[in-house]
């Protein structure tokens, strides 16, 4: 079985199918990061480009160590220190770089469409690491693996979503691919963090932290991403925080097999208490270490096999 | 149409190499050759190559128990990721479970396949295998040995080596996996 695009841009794009392909596959290498010799010769010979324009840790590191890990030669680009500070356009990096062949382009970009836009121009392969408020397949793809790992199914799971889910990427791609997989997702957060069309994506809507988290299998918590506010959606950090971060009391509400999530980087003490972060329902790191599985994934899928033609 | 000539037409199209009874036996006896190689299974580590090399693995296993009165470690060694067609396929193969019980340094390590082919499956498992460790040895046991190798590999214990043409298949059912156990000679392509 293959994906049937050559880009992953979105969770929306992928069917069911595929998205169990993926968290099938990435259980099956999930092993190979517990070895005493951490490495598959499966990507020999193939060049992973990670092309950031956006700060990051997790997400970049993450693909980089999958890259290696399949024996692939990853390359790292963060654009403070490339010639974008010269006034090189996108269009023009992306294509310099595709003179030198790679088989894969990792992006990441603070405007949403930017992979999409990508994988139009380029014959490789191109993943989104996060674009703008659009989507991070990879982390909604790793968010559904660590879920199914906790409670061996995603099916009939009711999930909510807290924080500002208008600018959350992670939140689209999650909500996208948990309702294909058919779980029930609820968001939660101020109406100014709700966004408009949330609707027609198949969600019900909560503004009470504490009554939406009392029936639930799974919280996602998001970070308040004081870098994509325009203008204030909350009156002040403290208030955010009493209402919807989560702490040891509000999360007496919920069952007591719930589990936590977090796409990182935390603000502690913002949306989540250092208690709750660091307690026992939490699956933050769980998701970090099942992030390089999912990530050795995409690629042995998008470029483990033959190039076809055309 | 006379019976004979069904039976005969029939015939042409799968030839049945082992029954049930016959696997049966022929593990046994590879089972005491194993023992008898190894001078015991005080050591030995039987791995199998999914998917019907890992039932094999545990019958093996199970035989070598019966006659030695003792478990021997038995898990799975998938080669998947070491195969030298992968960047050829367009398709991905599926990736099957990876189950190293025990540390393989210094272990006598038995890998189990149910049909010996061209050899590459066995060249890319030892491989995966050495990724884990170094083994003091590796031996290779096979249900059926049909000729045909393009790599120098040759099996330690061998079921039964039939001569082959590459227009049949050489099929292997068990009960575990399908319902039934023997081993078919059909023409290729057929997989039924």
């Amino acid at each position: 079985m293959r994906l049937k695009s050559k880009d992953l841009i979105s969770t929306e794009d992928l069917s069911r199918d595929e998205i169990e392909l993926l968290i099938s596959t990435a259980e099956s290498f999930k092993e190979i990061s517990e070895r005493d010799i951490k490495k598959v010769p499966t990507l020999r010979g193939r060049t992973i480009i990670n092309l950031f324009y956006e700060s990051s840790t997790r997400t970049r590191t993450s693909f980089e160590i999958a890259a290696k890990r399949m024996s692939a030669d990853a390359i790292n680009i963060s654009t403070s220190s490339s010639s974008v500070v010269k006034g090189e356009t996108l269009r023009d990096t992306a294509k310099n770089l595709e003179a030198m062949n790679p088989d894969c382009l990792v992006v990441r970009h603070s405007s949403s469409g930017t992979p999409n836009i990508l994988a139009k121009y380029l014959r490789c392969s191109v993943i989104n690491a996060g674009d703008g408020a659009h989507e991070h397949p990879s982390q909604a793809l790793l968010d559904l693996f660590t879920v199914r790992e906790a409670k061996g199914r995603i099916e009939g799971l009711k999930v909510a979503i807290v924080g500002d889910i208008t600018n959350s990427r992670v939140a689209r791609s999650n909500i996208h691919a948990l309702g294909k997989m058919g779980a029930e997702v609820r968001v939660v957060g101020p109406p100014t963090m709700i966004p408009m069309d949330i609707d027609s994506m198949g969600c019900s809507v909560f503004h009470d932290l504490k009554d939406a988290i009392v029936d639930v299998d799974v919280i996602i918590m998001l970070r308040i991403q004081m870098e994509r506010q325009k203008a204030p959606s909350f009156p002040s950090v403290r208030e955010y925080s009493a209402l919807y971060g989560l702490d040891g009391k509000k999360l007496e509400k919920a069952p007591k097999d719930v589990v936590i999530l977090h796409p990182g980087p935390i603000n502690r003490g913002v949306e989540i208490t250092p208690e709750v972060a660091d307690g026992p329902c939490s699956l933050i790191l769980d998701q970090v270490k099942n992030g390089i599985a999912m990530r050795m994934a995409i690629f042995y899928l998008l470029i483990g096999g033959a190039r076809e033609e055309g | 149409m006379p019976v004979q000539v069904w039976r005969y037409f029939f015939a042409m199209k799968k030839k049945t190499i082992l029954d049930e009874k016959g696997i049966e036996r022929t593990l046994s006896r590879i089972a005491h050759e194993i023992i008898e190689r190894n001078k015991g299974s005080e050591n030995l580590v039987i791995l199998g190559i999914p998917t019907r090399g890992v039932n094999l693995a545990r019958k093996l296993e199970g035989k070598v128990a019966d006659i030695e009165g003792v478990h021997v470690p038995v898990g799975s060694v998938d080669a998947t990721l070491y195969r030298d067609d992968i960047a050829l396929k367009e398709d991905q193969p599926t990736l099957k479970r990876m189950d190293i019980p025990i540390p393989v340094d210094g272990k006598n390590i038995v890998l189990v396949d149910d049909v010996l082919f061209t050899g590459r499956t066995i060249r890319a498992a030892m491989n995966a295998l050495m990724d884990f460790g170094r083994p003091r040895l590796i031996q290779l046991a096979v249900l059926i040995d049909r000729g045909h190798r393009e790599l120098p590999i040759k099996a330690d214990y061998i079921g039964k080596s039939i001569p082959t043409s590459l227009k049949e298949d050489v099929k292997v059912s068990l009960k575990e996996t399908d319902g039934v156990s023997e081993v078919v000679v059909i023409p290729a392509g057929e997989d039924n």
